[in-house]
């Protein structure tokens, strides 16, 4: 699988057609009747996306702190070019997950994404995110109730936070 | 219009992978336009995969998931030919919703 994850400059431009080429165009579907369900048990964690440290933010999105741990693996370049794009993933050999999430240590706001693995779903998640300057990322699962994390510092040549 | 939302999920055993690359500008509200001014933040706030009427996958985002948000997840017990609904949110109330056919 191919996707343009690349330090172009005209990356906009290319994104917009790569979208079509690399992954299957699926034209008009129906507009399926569900509005915005902000469903009770999973509500957005907007105070957690507001804090600006990472610590802050572990304690607002779980109320708890994380220790390090080899089974949590996380996967980021060790230099990206464009910090507007950086690949990043993890996976894990722990049992019962229930979230994953990422932070990036130096962002204006750390917290970056947070992801709810329900029973059935495969503990790894792969995404990009932006990084205004090098700094760590931290990947934190959540996983019989407790919090496990990884970090890896990613060199960035030049911030995605523009300014 | 077409939809924001591409998607290619594919069956391989018991394991579905799936792979989804939404069109959003995702602002993060830090950025100025070539005026100087301040480009207000505007990035999806939740994105969710059902199957079978059950969530199989939810993301919070913050302004820091790039433009064009890439995600990459893999979930368990679906079959090739079932449906596979992503619906997304963002920050201003808009949203979309696409229903793709795992293969």
């Amino acid at each position: 699988m191919t996707t343009t994850i690349g330090p172009l400059p005209t990356r906009r431009l290319i994104l917009q057609g790569a979208a079509s080429v690399t992954l299957i165009g699926l034209g008009n579907l129906p507009f399926a009747a569900s509005p915005a369900r902000a469903a009770a048990n999973d509500k957005y964690p907007e105070e957690a996306f507001k804090q600006k440290s990472e610590a802050d933010a572990i304690k607002a999105l779980y109320g708890k702190t994380a220790e390090p741990s080899d089974k949590v693996k996380l996967d980021a370049p060790e230099i990206a070019e464009n910090g507007g794009v950086v690949p990043i993933s993890v996976t894990t050999t722990l049992d019962q997950v229930t979230s994953i999430s990422f932070f990036v240590a130096e962002n204006p706001n750390a917290l970056a994404a947070s992801y709810k693995i329900p029973d059935g779903t495969v503990p790894a998640v792969a995404n990009r995110l932006k990084m205004a300057k090098t700094t760590n990322v931290v990947a934190i699962v959540e996983s019989g109730g407790k919090l496990y994390s990884a970090s890896k510092e990613v060199k960035v040549t030049v911030g995605g936070c523009g300014g | 219009m077409a939809s924001s939302i591409r998607v290619r999920a594919t069956a391989n055993g018991d394991i579905t992978e799936v792979q989804a690359l939404i069109q959003h500008p995702m602002d993060s509200g830090f950025v100025k336009d070539a005026k100087g001014e301040l480009i207000p933040a505007h990035f999806i706030q939740e994105l969710k995969f059902e199957y079978n009427g059950k969530d199989v996958f939810v993301a919070d985002w913050g302004p820091a998931v790039s433009k064009d948000p890439y995600v990459k997840f893999s979930f368990k017990g679906a079959n090739k030919g079932d449906d596979l609904k992503i619906s997304w949110t963002d920050n201003k109330g808009a949203s979309d919703t696409t229903i793709a056919k795992i293969s």
